[in-house]
């Protein structure tokens, strides 16, 4: 695996870390620079500070040649400050570069020329600026291990000597790295608190994107699971996933209802297609049976025993015919266009059976003027899907009716709170022969079905624990006032 | 009413008597001058020192402190001080001048000696002999044990105490020798026998860093003189309060912190053997 596969979890808390770890390098480069300039420039000031008083207080005691005072002088910064002082040693040299007195006597005795001092002083011993008016001399040699800041012993023109302040470079070094170390420190600080929080924030970030990643590569297999737009709530790149997973899963699922739609409406199709050619193929010798049946009956004179049989075969055969004629349905028919007083005639019909059962009818009908629907066929759903919704509804349920025409569209909506209805059966609801009481044969819903498809509508089911409804929706045709031609075969 | 009155007159014979007290108290300060021949910094006993005299004399005591054994000397001479804890040096110097009243009594004896003390590190040197061409640093130019001795020992052997030295100084006191002496700034140094002991029981982490090398023999402990001007009361007085110490607690306890056993009224036959010193240098 390659380190850039790795996962974003992983990469966005590395890539975090080690933009903390360059910044934190960067940043504390430049403090070291800076500290270590400041450093320098604090160690001449203090040389400047310490020999300029030095060398005032010095003038006076080596004018008494009072060795002791001398000593005291060079001695104070190191005891006024013990532990803390960056000078290694104040010098005082006497006009003939030999130590007058030293504050670390064993290292400087008293006396000894300076050449004895060790090379490094030697060297500074050479370059010293012997001038009674000289300007104070540093020198820092690249090699040499010390800083050393020489100042004349002078008043008025009389140079009694030279103080010269030394600095040990492994002080300066020890005072850097000390402070080298405490950035550095710092650094590991803010690094313990930092990854964490880039470790947190990536797998934050990462969690919905696996989550989407995980629902999209599971959408093949047909599962359209929601995400839960709470787990991440903000308007980023990554909240904009989220919206635009659940743009395709609106899509998807509204395809997948469409399919579903077109699946079904075309096994109604083919249902209806097939009803109507065997009810076709029946009918006609059925007619052919009973008029043979009916001549018999007039012309013959058949024995009781044929008479009864024949009876027997017409009675049979009628309810063939009738069967038929009912998967037939018919939108042919002529018919006066659909007023609201057939509303009322089918109230009048349904009453009864809801007065039976002691179901409540609630019934609201906007119809203000004729609407170009066949009112036999429209009678025909309305009474079907009623007394399909009183049986329903059963003892003291209730049953509505809405009907609305406006200019364009017939809307009836009939519900009942009866028992909701199962999934499985609301699939199957309108194809013919599926009953789910025990009375009926099955063919009122497909009736209807028939019936509002030939005349250009819809007819949905809906079912919740309250209510159950059946809504129907014909599109009304302004201009022609005569319903569409059926588009069920001959 | 007549109670009243007694009281009233009570009140101001109290008054009265207090008043006297305090005149009583009054009049001239007795003015004692201090050298560094003992711990000069010890403030806070000289202060103790200064009230339990007062307490006692009933009158106000006033130390002076100069670092010098010449200013003291000059205090004397100048009549500016009643009494003077002084070298020996100077006393025998300044004997026509002013009288001894006590001596301090250091370890059972009036005396004390001049340690020759080199840095701890210096195993070898055994007198101020071996200590030729050296640096050495002096206690003060009127000290017996810082600067004298040891130049009589030079002397005594036969060289040139001007010389001896490839350079000296002086630090003014005692305890400044010792310092010089512990940072490794000289060679060498004379001191006080009574300061270094002393500094040893305080100071022992100083002390360490020296190593006395020679001692020398017993002379008179630095004595508290008199200026000629000083009235045989007073002198009476003081010397009773000086050597009365050791027999109350706070004084015993002011001697302890000195470091002394107590004060005796003291002989000049004691500082003899400092005067012979001073005719080999012809001093006297």
């Amino acid at each position: 695996m390659r380190l850039f596969d790795l996962s974003l979890r992983f990469k966005l808390p590395l890539w975090g870390g080690g933009l903390i770890i360059a910044t934190a390098l960067a940043l504390s480069a430049s403090y070291a620079a800076q500290s270590w300039e400041n450093l320098n420039r604090d160690l001449l000031q203090n040389a400047e500070e310490i020999g300029r008083t030095t060398a005032h207080a010095l003038f006076p005691v080596m004018l008494h040649d009072d060795v002791w005072d001398a000593f005291e002088v060079v001695s104070l910064p190191f005891t006024a400050h013990p532990g803390t002082p960056m000078t290694e040693s104040l010098i005082v040299l006497d006009s003939a570069k030999r130590v007058y007195v030293s504050s670390r006597p064993q290292d400087h005795p008293l006396l000894s020329p300076l050449a004895a001092l060790g090379p490094d002083f030697a060297a500074l011993g050479l370059e010293l600026p012997t001038a009674a008016d000289a300007a104070i001399f540093v020198r820092d040699s690249p090699d040499g291990q010390r800083i050393h800041v020489a100042l004349p012993i002078a008043s008025d023109g009389v140079r009694l000597g030279t103080l010269i302040v030394s600095y040990n470079k492994s002080l300066l070094w020890e005072r850097f790295s000390l402070i080298l170390s405490r950035s550095l420190w710092i650094s590991l600080l803010v690094l313990a608190v930092l990854l964490p929080i880039t470790a947190y924030w990536g797998r934050r970030m990462m969690l919905p994107m696996r989550l989407v990643t995980e629902r999209i590569s599971r959408i093949g297999s047909g599962e359209l699971e929601d995400l839960d737009p709470a787990l991440y709530p903000y308007g980023d790149e990554v909240g904009q996933l989220f919206k635009a997973y659940e743009a395709v899963l609106a899509k998807l699922r509204e395809k997948a209802v469409f399919e579903r739609e077109m699946v079904k409406s075309e096994r109604m199709a083919a249902v209806g297609r097939l009803t109507a050619s065997i009810a076709h193929e029946i009918n006609n010798p059925l007619g052919g049976m009973l008029n043979a049946i009916s001549t018999l009956k007039r012309h013959g004179s058949p024995d009781p025993v044929t008479t009864k049989t024949v009876s027997l075969l017409e009675r049979g055969l009628s309810q063939i015919r009738e069967t038929v004629a009912a998967l037939l349905v018919e939108a042919k028919v002529k018919s006066r266009p659909l007023s609201a007083s057939d509303l009322e005639d089918v109230r009048i019909l349904v009453a009864p059976a809801a007065h039976k059962q002691g179901t409540q009818l609630a019934w609201a009908v906007e119809l203000n003027d004729r609407v170009a629907l066949p009112s036999t066929l429209v009678r025909q759903v309305l009474i079907n899907l009623l007394l399909n919704a009183i049986t329903a509804a059963g003892h003291g349920g209730r049953v509505a009716l809405r009907a609305i025409a406006s200019r364009d569209r017939f809307d009836l909506v009939i519900g009942n709170t009866g028992e909701p209805m199962l999934p499985e059966q609301l699939g199957r609801l309108f194809e013919p022969f599926t009953s789910f009481s025990e009375s009926g044969n099955g063919l009122g819903l497909w009736i209807c079905y028939q019936i509002v498809t030939q005349l250009g509508g819809t007819i949905s089911a809906e079912s919740s624990p309250e209510w159950t409804r059946f809504t129907v929706l014909i599109p009304l045709d302004p201009v022609n006032d005569t319903p569409a031609a059926p588009t069920l075969p001959d | 009413m007549s109670r009243f009155l007694k009281r009233l007159m009570l009140a101001m014979g109290l008054a009265l008597s207090c008043l006297c007290v305090q005149g009583n108290t009054e009049g001239r300060p007795i003015r004692f001058a201090m050298t560094p021949a003992f711990l000069h910094d010890q403030h806070a006993l000289l202060a103790d020192w200064r009230v339990y005299l007062e307490t006692r004399m009933k009158r106000p005591v006033e130390f002076i402190q100069r670092d010098r054994y010449r200013d003291t000397m000059d205090l004397l001479q100048q009549q500016k001080v009643e009494f003077a804890w002084i070298c020996d040096y100077p006393y025998v110097m300044l004997k026509k001048e002013v009288r001894l009243m006590a001596v301090a009594v250091n370890e059972g004896k009036p005396t004390y000696r001049s340690y020759l003390i080199v840095p701890a590190r210096d195993m070898q040197t055994r007198s101020v002999m071996d200590l030729k061409g050296g640096i050495f640093a002096f206690a003060d130019p009127y000290s017996n044990t810082g600067y004298l001795v040891p130049r009589f020992e030079i002397k005594r052997a036969g060289a040139d105490p001007a010389t001896f030295f490839k350079r000296t100084f002086f630090t003014w006191s005692h305890r400044k020798v010792i310092d010089a002496v512990a940072a490794g700034l000289v060679q060498g140094g004379n001191v006080d026998s009574y300061v270094w002991d002393v500094l040893n029981k305080v100071r022992p982490d100083v002390t360490a860093k020296t190593r006395v090398a020679w001692k020398s023999a017993d002379y008179g402990f630095p004595p508290v003189v008199a200026s000629r001007g000083v009235s045989d009361a007073d002198f009476a007085l003081m010397q009773s309060m000086l050597m009365k110490m050791k027999d109350d607690a706070e004084g015993r306890a002011l001697l302890a912190r000195l470091r002394l056993d107590s004060f005796i009224a003291g002989s000049p036959a004691l500082y003899d053997g400092v005067a012979e010193m001073m005719r080999q240098f012809g001093e006297i």
